[in-house]
């Protein structure tokens, strides 16, 4: 298991140590340091072994955080472990730096001991654990008995996530739909790959132990009610909204730990208690029948030794009626560059030599429109025998639909102890796509 | 996530700002005293301040263990955040102040008595982290209590305690039964208990790995599965990891296993799908294949892997160490996912060269097209190494493919004429491995190659293109000119370099003798002359001599056909792979290396199998069997290299090549090839070579007078001896013949087991095997080769096994042997290494023979010569052992020795002694002489002395000929000899016929381990 977990800020001091194994010393502080820290080629694995000591690393803007072991532990365990840390750290205190983690250490001492034990993570979920370690240090001698059975029951129990007697005058709750669409293109438009990695966040305000069902196009649940004649369709619901495609094929998907998972896989039912407030309920993949929102048509011509012409179209693919915004087309330069001349029909571009590259930025766009950019880029003539490496173009954008067709039937909530039914609870979703790797090689 | 952090962020209540950063910055001098006093301050916020203080000092490194009274008398408080500070404190600094820990055992023993659950936890949660002898006994009771507390959130902390507590003291854990009360725990209403109980169990249960603790039977199995839906994910992790361990009774068992732990594959966290991937891939092998529900399986296991690969790039790099492993296991899961693994221009490094491997893995006809556009846009990155890799893995799909290859040359030219020197330096290199695999297909190429030929600057490249040119210099018209040039900065090369060089020349020779004759010479005599490599002089000696004495067995040696190299090479072997499926998700899956290898003490030692492969019930390997397999598979450095997969997969031709000795346990398949080698040429060249064939090289020069001047001697008469059974075809009862041992454990060679024995019969000796297949599929294409040995020994004829082995079956098998084959001195001198073939892989194992196999038929001598002989030997020649227990008398002893050929020349009494006065005569001509004293009166006693003829041969130490004779002595009384310990050779005296004989073979195996390329 874990044998000790270090922070440390960019020059390689310490800022946290905590060590839980008897078999790791203070060297193994500084031994990640010179070794990983100060080393001076780039990181080759996040995982190292120094003298039969493993480390394992992840990176948070300049902090790092290293998990040491000398024993053959659960490597995916660990990792999730640090990111998992990261999530309470920032849940706790907001972005890791150097100055919140200085501001926080006693804290962080204080969480280290509690969500390991002998290098053994326990409950790590933020919502129990501020229930009895705060801030302002902890509130275990003002509470009551009860109070403290109730803290003790949620961190060990098996709704660790919520707890008893939460009350809201008015029941509400938010899903919002967040794609991620990647896409990797041929220069000849030919897709190479491309898949949609979606969340659901839900953000709920309902009080005392909702019990939810949540309800999606899933092509297997449509097919199966279709075959079974089912007609009480309960996804005619205000949520539905939905238009084109009937249902989407997931690859896969992963959810909280809230959802029961023996439930969906034998009935594909998803049905939780949610913890309160906003949480991610589940991730998804898609990959067949993707609409990619644009499309990026690159022509690259090389005129002589010392000039390249690039031009590049883009073509928004969705309903004329939605507005795609936030568009950023990023379109690579030599090193060697040494001016652009750039003419575009819509939005703004700019040569950003620190950058290497051209970036085209364009506000807003309604679907089925087209539009170009043409630039002239001239080089500084080299004796470098290597050829320029030709990065892709890459893309950012935001559009108002989900690009995998998933659409949300119905979330029904019901709490039989309390006085309010599922008609009651006010219900708003969202659908936002966003590019996540959107690349065009040319 | 970020918007979830953001949220949360603005419901802080900024009200508090805390500063503690300030107790970073002080440094300055006094500190400690300052401190001192702010600790024995009265009032609670100043000691608070001060303690933090301390703390943040002990975290950047100062010692400020000096402080440890102060501290300890801040522990007697009601602020929690204190005490917590304090503990904190106390944890780091109680081992080097065990004295004064002892004071703050009342204060725990309180706190564990707290009415508040949080409290007693603390409490038993931080004294199980003071590791000091006298707290530890303290420790008991309260621990006791506190693990039938009844709040969960104390038994949960102390279930971990337990763990703790036996780490620092297993025996206190065990006289106090608290095995027993964690055990129970299993069944505990509360989930979180039942994880934290499971991973004390395991943990615990490593260190002992027979004591049966973790009792998994049906019902547990049970209560795990029940609490895995219910428990925090990393509960479900433990239990997962430890139902892995488990091996279920039957296929319908492991089915509804399978069933229940299916669903975690849609959890969240990647670790818990990991291991829930390692229970289903463990599982998986006792189901039959042809059960729905194992397609069922199949594909539901592809999805999550792949959405793993939407993780951070740390979990993805895990992951895809692990899918590396699960390709290799069952490629069917992910034939269809190529896509996936493209490499994206944003990722690490790490995840980019993983990709990389896997894509080789996945690569087949179906999708090869689509690999091999990737692989050239890989080409053209930034990253050298990846770059690099990339070119290989054109290469490696050349070979693994074989409808690609031409795509995959075109490919690769295409790449040169990039001309960026790494990349066709590397094209250069995988280039010379198409040949291997292709001969005389894409030859067209080699003009390309040729102008690239200046550019080169890296060893293996330059190697690769000078094989290349030796190896077609027939086509290319200025092949002469081209080594030539190389040929002016020769010593200046790397050893790599020489080496082919030489063997390239040698080659231009036979190929075009009349316009190179000049070149060879030239360098023949730099290699012999003017370097001090001694691989590069050996190789050039043997070369010049194969050249002088016989150029038409020289061409048959450097021009011999080679062996085609195949793509298999970079597969990890089988039983590793089996291993590490079992440790899916754990740092072995991410080192490709087994636990034993970096993981220190007995825990690491464990070695697991896949159920279905292996017979036993128990997933885990007796400890002593384990150690020694780990220990031959643990190379020193335990990180593993990024290019091991793909790099190496000539790396046997071009790195400078070894000088003979024995092979060590081979564990790579580019050892294997090298035996192949070694067997398959050397006895034809063997021949050739003693032949002696008089016809001289055209125009050679003498080689220097450094040679000896004979090397044409027979090597021994053993074929006489095959067939001359003379003397003792009567034996009335045979020779003596040790009772099979098993020579090849199952573990060790994919299944096959080998057990065997020698006996010489009618004169022949004879190899007896007992081959079983405990391995799940069919083995066929037997073969077998003998390593050199001291006696020459080499199998007669090839291996009988006509029918295919099918599991679980037996045969016997009886080679015959004669001691014709090539000679080595080997260590202990009976030493055989032998190699075995099969249609799965090449195995090497290594056993003894009795050295009376080697006593020949005509053994006897003439009783004037023994005589004679027997005045000559002198003393140190001649050694003495006694041979107790043995109930014989003088001509009892004289006829079962003479069923050993070991024949009873001369007779006499003396003094109520029987001397007994024997010869013997080994395959290789070496008589021995022995005098055999039985006391009559005392049957019990019995001596010997052995005497070797000076001048002939080889002289033995005193055990090692008592060895031989002892076991046929006593095989009536059992065989008692097996702790025998051969004892290296005391001289090495060799005839001048041998001498020469030993010297040619010598150089012959060195020209074989550097020649493979050739």
């Amino acid at each position: 298991m874990i044998g000790g977990l270090f922070i440390y800020n960019h020059k390689g001091e310490v800022l946290i140590s905590r060590v839980y194994r008897d078999d790791i010393g203070r060297n193994a502080v500084d031994a990640f340091r010179v070794n990983v820290i100060h080393a001076r080629q780039q990181v080759r694995s996040p995982v190292t072994n120094i003298a039969r000591t493993s480390f394992f690393h992840v990176k948070r803007s300049n902090i790092w955080l290293a998990a040491v072991t000398k024993q053959n532990v659960n490597a995916a365990m660990v990792f999730e472990f640090l990111y998992k840390m990261c999530d309470v750290m920032t849940a706790y205190f907001g972005k890791i730096s150097e100055e919140n983690i200085k501001n926080n250490f006693v804290l962080i001492y204080e969480l280290l001991d509690e969500i390991l034990d002998f290098g053994y993570p326990q409950n790590s979920e933020t919502g129990a654990l501020k229930t009895f370690i705060t801030q302002q240090g902890i509130k275990g001698q003002v509470k009551t008995k009860e109070e403290q059975s109730q803290i003790t029951s949620q961190v060990t129990g098996q709704i660790g996530w919520r707890r008893e007697g939460i009350k809201y005058r008015r029941n509400e709750l938010f899903l919002d739909v967040l794609e991620s669409v990647n896409l990797l293109m041929s220069p000849q438009g030919q897709v190479l790959s491309a898949h949609v990695s979606g969340r659901v966040v839900m953000k709920s305000y309902l009080s005392g132990m909702p019990e939810c069902k949540f309800g999606m196009n899933d092509k297997i649940v449509i097919d199966k009610q279709g075959k079974g004649g089912a007609s009480d369709d309960p996804g005619k619901s205000d949520l539905g909204g939905g238009s084109g495609k009937q249902s989407i094929a997931i690859d896969d998907c992963t959810f909280h730990q809230c959802v029961r998972l023996s439930k969906f896989d034998s009935e594909r039912s998803i049905s939780f208690i949610p913890p309160d407030g906003e949480y991610e309920l589940m991730r998804y993949r898609t990959t067949k029948d993707i609409i990619l929102p644009f499309r990026v048509i690159p022509l690259v011509r090389e005129v002589g030794r010392t000039k390249l012409e690039v031009k590049v179209v883009i073509k928004s693919n969705f309903k004329p009626s939605l507005l795609a915004q936030k568009i950023e087309v990023r379109i690579p330069t030599p090193l060697n560059t040494s001016g652009v001349q750039v003419i575009c029909m819509k939005g703004k571009a700019k040569y950003k030599a620190s950058e290497n590259a051209i970036v085209w930025k364009i506000k807003r766009m309604a679907g089925m429109k087209e539009s170009q950019i043409s630039a002239e880029i001239e080089l500084l003539p080299t004796n470098d025998k290597k050829k320029w490496a030709r990065p892709p173009i890459s893309m950012n954008f935001e559009v108002p639909f989900a690009p995998s067709g998933l659409k949300v039937r119905y979330l029904k909530v019901f709490e039989s102890k309390l006085n309010y039914s599922d008609h009651d609870v006010i219900k708003w979703v969202r659908y936002i796509g966003r590019s996540g790797i959107y690349e065009t090689r040319c | 996530m970020q918007e979830f952090a953001n949220q949360l962020c603005e419901n802080r209540q900024f009200g508090f700002k805390m500063t503690d950063s300030k107790y970073f910055t002080t440094t300055k001098k006094g500190e400690i005293f300052e401190l001192k006093a702010e600790l024995n301050s009265d009032k609670k916020e100043k000691k608070k301040e001060a303690v933090k203080k301390v703390i943040a000092s002990m975290t950047v490194g100062k010692d400020v263990s000096a402080l440890f009274p102060d501290v300890v008398n801040c522990m007697q408080t009601d602020n929690l955040e204190l005490k917590k500070l304090v503990y904190l404190y106390l944890m780091n600094y109680a081992k080097s102040q065990p004295d004064m820990a002892i004071m703050a055992v009342n204060t725990f023993v309180k706190d564990c008595e707290d009415p508040n659950p949080l409290i007693r936890a603390l409490a038993v949660r931080t004294m199980g982290c003071i590791r000091v002898d006298k707290i530890t006994e303290y420790l008991c009771e309260p621990l006791r209590k506190c693990l039938k507390d009844e709040d969960p959130y104390v038994r949960k902390t102390a279930a971990v305690c337990v763990a703790k507590l036996h780490d620092i003291n297993a025996q206190l854990v065990e006289d106090q039964g608290f095995l027993d009360t964690l055990k129970d725990l299993i069944s505990d209403s509360n989930p979180m208990v039942v994880a934290n109980a499971v991973a004390a169990l395991s943990e615990i249960a490593e260190s002992h790995p027979n004591s049966n603790l973790l009792d998994l039977n049906p019902q547990t199995i049970n209560k795990l599965l029940t609490a895995l839906n219910e428990c925090t994910e990393w509960g479900q992790i433990f239990i997962l990891d430890c139902l892995a361990n488990y091996t279920p009774r039957d296929d319908r068992e492991s089915q509804s296993i399978c069933e229940r732990v299916t669903p975690r594959l849609s959890h969240a966290n990647s670790a818990v799908v990991l291991s829930a991937v390692k229970v289903l891939m463990k599982f998986m092998e006792m189901l039959p294949k042809d059960l729905d529900y194992y397609g069922t399986l199949l594909k539901k296991l592809a999805p999550p892997l792949v959405t793993l690969l939407s993780a951070e790039p740390e979990l993805q790099y895990v992951a895809l160490r692990n899918i590396n492993l699960i390709v290799q296991r069952r490629p069917e899961i992910l034939k269809h996912e190529m896509k996936v693994f493209f490499v994206k221009y944003n990722d690490p490094i790490y995840v980019k060269l993983e990709k990389l491997d896997i894509m080789i893995r996945l690569a087949s006809q179906a999708n090869i097209a689509q690999v091999l556009a990737e692989l050239k846009e890989y080409a053209t990155e930034v990253d050298v190494d990846f770059v690099r890799k990339a070119v290989r893995a054109i290469g490696r799909c050349a070979i693994k493919v074989e409808q690609s290859a031409e795509r995959c040359v075109s490919t690769l030219l295409d790449l040169i004429q990039t001309k960026v020197n790494y990349v066709v330096q590397e094209a250069i290199v995988v280039i010379k491995d198409i040949f291997r695999k292709y001969p005389n297909k894409y030859e067209s190429v080699i003009g390309t190659l040729c102008e690239n030929l200046d550019s080169l600057d890296e060893p293996e490249a330059r190697a690769a293109m000078i094989w290349i040119v030796g190896e077609y210099a027939e086509r290319i018209d200025n092949a002469d000119e081209l080594l030539e040039s190389f040929l002016e900065g020769f010593h200046d090369e790397s050893t790599q370099v020489q080496l082919q060089l030489l063997t390239a020349i040698v080659k231009l020779f036979l190929k075009k003798p009349t316009e190179t004759q000049e070149l060879v010479q030239q360098v023949l005599s730099l290699a012999t002359q003017d370097s001090d490599n001694p691989d590069l002089r050996d190789r050039g000696y043997i070369y010049w001599r194969l050249l002088s004495t016989d150029p038409v067995a020289a061409k048959e040696v450097v021009l011999a056909e080679k062996p085609l190299i195949s793509e298999e090479t970079d597969l990890i072997e089988p039983t590793l792979l089996e291993e590490l499926i079992c440790h899916i998700g754990t740092l072995a899956s991410v080192y490709h290396k087994p636990p034993s290898a970096f993981v220190e003490g007995s825990r690491g030692v464990q070695h697991k199998r896949l159920a279905g492969s292996a017979g036993s019930g128990e997933s885990v390997e007796s400890p002593d069997a384990g150690s020694a397999a780990g220990a031959s598979e643990a190379p020193p450095a335990v990180i593993p290299s990024q290019g091991d997969l793909l790099g190496d997969l000539l790396n046997l031709d071009l790195t400078p090549p070894t000088t003979a000795g024995p092979p060590p346990p081979p564990s790579s398949g580019m050892q294997m090839g090298a035996m192949d080698l070694l067997g398959g040429g050397l006895d034809s060249l063997l021949g050739g070579d003693l032949g002696g064939s008089p016809a001289m090289g055209a125009g050679f020069a003498a080689p220097p007078a450094a040679m000896p001047a004979s090397f044409s001697a027979p090597v021994s008469s053993g074929l006489d001896d095959l067939f001359d059974l003379g003397g003792g075809v009567g034996m009335p009862m045979g020779a003596y013949s040790p009772p099979k041992t098993v020579w090849l454990p199952a573990m060790k060679a994919k299944g096959l087991e080998i057990s065997g024995t020698f006996a010489r019969r009618a004169g022949v000796i004879q190899m007896e095997m007992t081959l079983t297949n405990k391995a799940m599929s069919v083995m066929t294409d037997f073969a077998i080769q003998f390593n050199r040995n001291s006696f020459g020994l080499a199998p007669a004829g090839p291996l009988q096994v006509l029918s295919p082995l099918s599991p679980n079956q037996s045969i016997e098998v009886t080679l015959p042997l004669n001691t014709v084959g090539p000679v080595m001195k080997m260590d202990p001198l009976n030493n055989l290494q032998v190699a075995v073939k099969n249609n799965i892989d090449v195995f090497y194992f290594s056993c003894q023979y009795p050295i009376s196999m080697l006593f020949v038929e005509d053994g006897k001598m003439e009783r004037q010569v023994f005589l004679a002989t027997w005045k000559d030997i002198p003393n140190d020649n001649e050694s003495q052992f006694q041979i107790k227990d043995c109930h014989l008398s003088s001509d009892a002893s004289s006829s079962k020795l003479q069923g050993s050929n070991i024949f009873t020349i001369a007779k006499r009494t003396v003094e109520g002694q029987d001397m007994l006065y024997q010869s013997m005569k080994l395959t290789n001509g070496i008589w021995l002489l022995a005098e055999l004293r039985v006391q009559t009166g005392n049957p019990n006693y019995t001596s010997a002395t052995v005497s070797v003829p000076d001048g002939l041969c080889l002289a033995f130490q005193t055990d090692h000929l008592g060895a031989s004779l002892l076991p046929s002595l006593q095989s009536d009384h059992g065989f008692i000899c097996n702790s025998l310990c051969f004892l290296p050779f005391k001289l090495l005296s060799l005839s001048v016929t041998q001498l020469s004989c030993l010297k040619i073979q010598f150089h012959i195996c060195s020209l074989y381990s550097s020649h493979s390329l050739t």
